[in-house]
């Protein structure tokens, strides 16, 4: 695994969100027997994304597991190996595919521990692809953040970065509850530079905590996932125009840290949410609940503006799939826009 | 070998299976049917001695349980009808193949069921007063007052808790049985479902994985003829469920449901051929729901009386095993004694009904427990904000009902 990291200088390396996502899973498939990934193309194949390379070939059939096409059915196997006390990682090919087993993830795992006062547990990582890639079309790009998020008993998260994907995927392997973890195609081959600490066996981000990727005074900038690079990017050229964004990642969508965003909105009193999913019943249409259900309220200067997907099935037409998703310059005119 | 293809250059000999062609078009259609396994007949004649080997001891309880679940049933069915608990499924004909499947499996065998298994939660120990506390769902439901009734679950006996939406319980159980196998336990995944609930997807996936991955699990198909309203007709086609299971490569068994030494004796013989070869095995029992679906059903709108009545009086499982135990000298069967157990389990029934609905609720701080494994901060916020309403509104709030009050 350490030879497709590049040392770049001392304490730092340089690895995708792929090779992010493959360590994590490495190791916490070698620390713990009862761990193991299925999934379609995920072992001999070495993973319809490349996400699980070498796995197969280090670590065997009996951890890495290639399925026959049902979700359904590797899904429902997969909760019947957690009652038992298995701990897998199941890979949906994408999300979009995840909604042929959507009743084991929703009225299975995540609703048996309370309907069986506690006696049922199941402790599995539902991961996958989420939200747009490139000319895929509808039935391949759509994001299912806020449906996953709507219900209880399922945890959330949504890295943006190596150090997120690590860190994330490791707590989320660790904790007992079902998680449903969302990946995104095209932050796969994005190279981040990593400090050695989070190259760690051990090294987990806390569930519940948003990050602050980046500190501001004027706007608060609230997203997930991709949209974190075009925020950052966004946040970059504002700088250039003398206005200060606070960026947040929230890393976790269920439980979301509604306290990172308050205190944010406390010292910059503008907001704007950005996400890639469609607007409604979304998360920023959450964040605008959660504000104003709040004191946060009291400290808004101006409404929320939320930058979201337009409210259409993604077209695959390159020059129309471009207009339908938010870039850099929707987020910079919706900091503009909210600080008019 | 002329080749006549522009791109293969390379010339390789194909191996040939010689016997798998054939040269006339004979399109498949019906497999022979695959017969019922019986021990006895009808009227609990004998026939296939050599399965004449349940202990008497074991005959009797069965018997005993069967004949209670009956009383049971009845009770609770009416209780509904009287507004005592929401909802009630009763198990009228069918507890031949529950109660006789569980006393041949091993208790750390797991259970996985549909909803109709009353016979396997008793037989293995779960009470009247547990079943009466669940369709209550006061404070002394072991589901703490989540589930509708019928929807129990005990860890304890090894019996996963019971879950609405159909056939979801089946691949589970491919899974459980896969980590069996693979951990070398002397365990199975046994796991129930009724011949409609064998349409849906996640019946063919749970079978083909079984078979391929070969996991420790035991299908039991309940063929009861009718799901809600749909006779089998309308159901499927092809040899009932279990023509199925062949084309799975599983090994396939289909018995008489409602003879109860033919249940015990093919299942018992399922599981140890599970252990022996460490491979799934399927197993249809054909009896017939006498009963109505569950009380949100009035059967005598889809079927006829007089069907009812010819499988309740002509092939009834309780009838067959009385007469076998009665033709075999294996029960005094004396009137008076067992109109005895039958009016104490009456008694039994009515009295937990009553004392469970005394009981009070399961307490309010159960509705945020159980979502997670710890109680989340935006939980706590939660049960905090209902614990400051309910303080302020308590006059309006029958507070004393919920266990632990305030």
């Amino acid at each position: 695994m350490l030879r497709i990291v590049h040392k770049l200088r001392c304490g730092f390396a340089k690895m995708t969100v792929r090779e992010a996502i493959n360590s994590a899973m490495a190791q916490e498939i070698e620390r713990d027997q009862n761990v193991f990934l299925i999934g379609e193309e995920v072992g001999q194949y070495q993973g319809a994304y490349k996400v699980s390379k070498g796995l197969y070939d280090r670590f065997g059939k009996s951890r890495i597991w290639d399925t026959p096409i049902t979700e359904a059915g590797f899904t429902g196997l997969s909760v019947g190996a957690a009652m038992y006390g298995l701990k897998p990682i199941v890979e949906f090919m994408t999300f979009n595919f995840a909604m042929q087993a959507i009743d084991h993830v929703i009225n299975s795992a995540a609703k048996l521990h309370y309907m069986s006062a506690g006696g049922l547990k199941t402790s599995i990582v539902f991961r996958g692809i989420n939200g747009a890639a490139a000319a895929v079309a509808a039935q391949h790009s759509q994001c299912f953040a806020a449906w996953y998020s709507q219900v209880p008993g399922l945890i959330v998260l949504s890295p943006y970065d190596c150090d997120d994907a690590r860190g994330l995927l490791k707590a989320a392997v660790r904790n007992p509850n079902p998680v449903v973890f969302l990946e995104n195609e095209i932050m796969y081959n994005e190279a981040f530079e990593v400090p050695d600490n989070v190259m760690d066996k051990d090294y987990l981000i806390p569930i519940g905590k948003a990050k602050i990727m980046r500190e501001g005074k004027d706007v608060t900038i609230v997203t997930f996932s991709k949209m974190v690079k075009f925020s950052m990017l966004a946040a970059a050229e504002l700088e250039r125009e003398g206005i200060s964004c606070e960026v947040i990642n929230l890393r976790t969508l269920k439980p979301l840290d509604r306290n990172t965003v308050i205190e944010s909105i406390k010292k910059t009193h503008r907001v704007v949410t950005v996400e890639e999913g469609w607007g409604q019943c979304g998360i920023g249409a959450e964040i605008c609940s959660i504000i104003n259900e709040t004191n946060a309220f009291f400290h808004l200067d101006a409404p929320v503006v939320r930058v979201t997907g337009a409210d259409i099935p993604t077209p695959y037409a390159f020059n129309l799939e471009e207009l339908s998703f938010p870039k850099t310059h929707n987020i910079v005119e919706a900091v503009k826009l909210v600080l008019k | 070998m002329k080749h006549f293809m522009r791109f293969s250059k390379i010339s390789k000999a194909f191996k040939e299976v010689p016997s798998q062609y054939v040269y006339q078009i004979n399109p498949i259609k019906n497999f022979e049917p695959i017969k019922q396994f019986r021990v006895i007949d009808l009227e609990g004649n004998l026939i296939a001695k050599e399965y004449n080997n349940i202990p008497k001891e074991t005959l009797n309880q069965i018997f005993d349980l069967m004949i209670s679940i009956e009383e049971m049933d009845n009770i609770l069915y009416m209780s509904q009808r009287q507004g005592k608990i929401s909802f009630y499924m009763t198990s009228f004909g069918e507890t031949a193949t529950t109660v006789g499947t569980t006393a041949a499996l091993q208790p750390q065998d797991f259970i996985f069921p549909q909803y109709r298994e009353q016979g396997s939660f008793m037989w293995r120990g779960f009470t009247i007063e547990q079943i009466v506390n669940q369709c209550i769902g006061n404070h002394l439901d072991g589901g703490k007052g989540r589930q509708m009734p019928v929807h129990y679950g005990s860890k304890d006996l090894n019996i996963v808790t019971v879950s609405s939406p159909l056939t979801t319980q089946v691949p589970q159980a491919s899974g459980a049985g896969y980590g069996f196998r693979v951990n070398g336990e002397n365990k199975i995944a046994a796991t129930w479902f009724g011949e409609g609930a064998a349409s849906e997807g996640d019946f063919h996936s749970a079978m083909n994985f079984a078979q391929t991955l070969k996991c420790q699990t035991l299908f039991l198909c309940r063929n009861n003829h009718y799901a809600i309203s749909t006779p089998t007709d309308d159901q499927f086609r092809g040899d009932t469920i279990a023509g199925k299971a062949p084309a799975y490569g599983m090994r396939t068994l289909k018995i008489d449901g409602n003879d109860l030494l033919a249940v015990y004796n093919g299942v018992k013989y399922a599981r140890e051929e599970i252990i022996k070869n460490k491979e799934p095995f399927f197993i249809e029992f054909i009896t017939y729901r006498i009963g109505d679906h569950s009380t949100s059903d009035h059967s005598v709108l889809y079927r006829s009386q007089e069907e009812i009545d010819s499988w309740k009086s002509g092939n009834n499982p309780i009838n067959r095993l009385g007469l076998f135990l009665k033709k075999q000298g294996l029960r005094q069967f004396n009137d008076e004694h067992d109109n005895q157990i039958r009016k104490d389990v009456r008694n039994r029934v009515i009295a937990a009904l009553k004392n469970g609905s005394e009981q009070q609720s399961p307490s309010i701080q159960d509705l945020f427990t159980d979502v997670y494994d710890e109680v989340l901060p935006h939980l706590q916020d939660q049960y905090t904000q209902l614990r400051e309403h309910l303080t302020k509104y308590k006059d309006q709030y029958p507070i004393n009902k919920f266990k632990g009050g305030l």
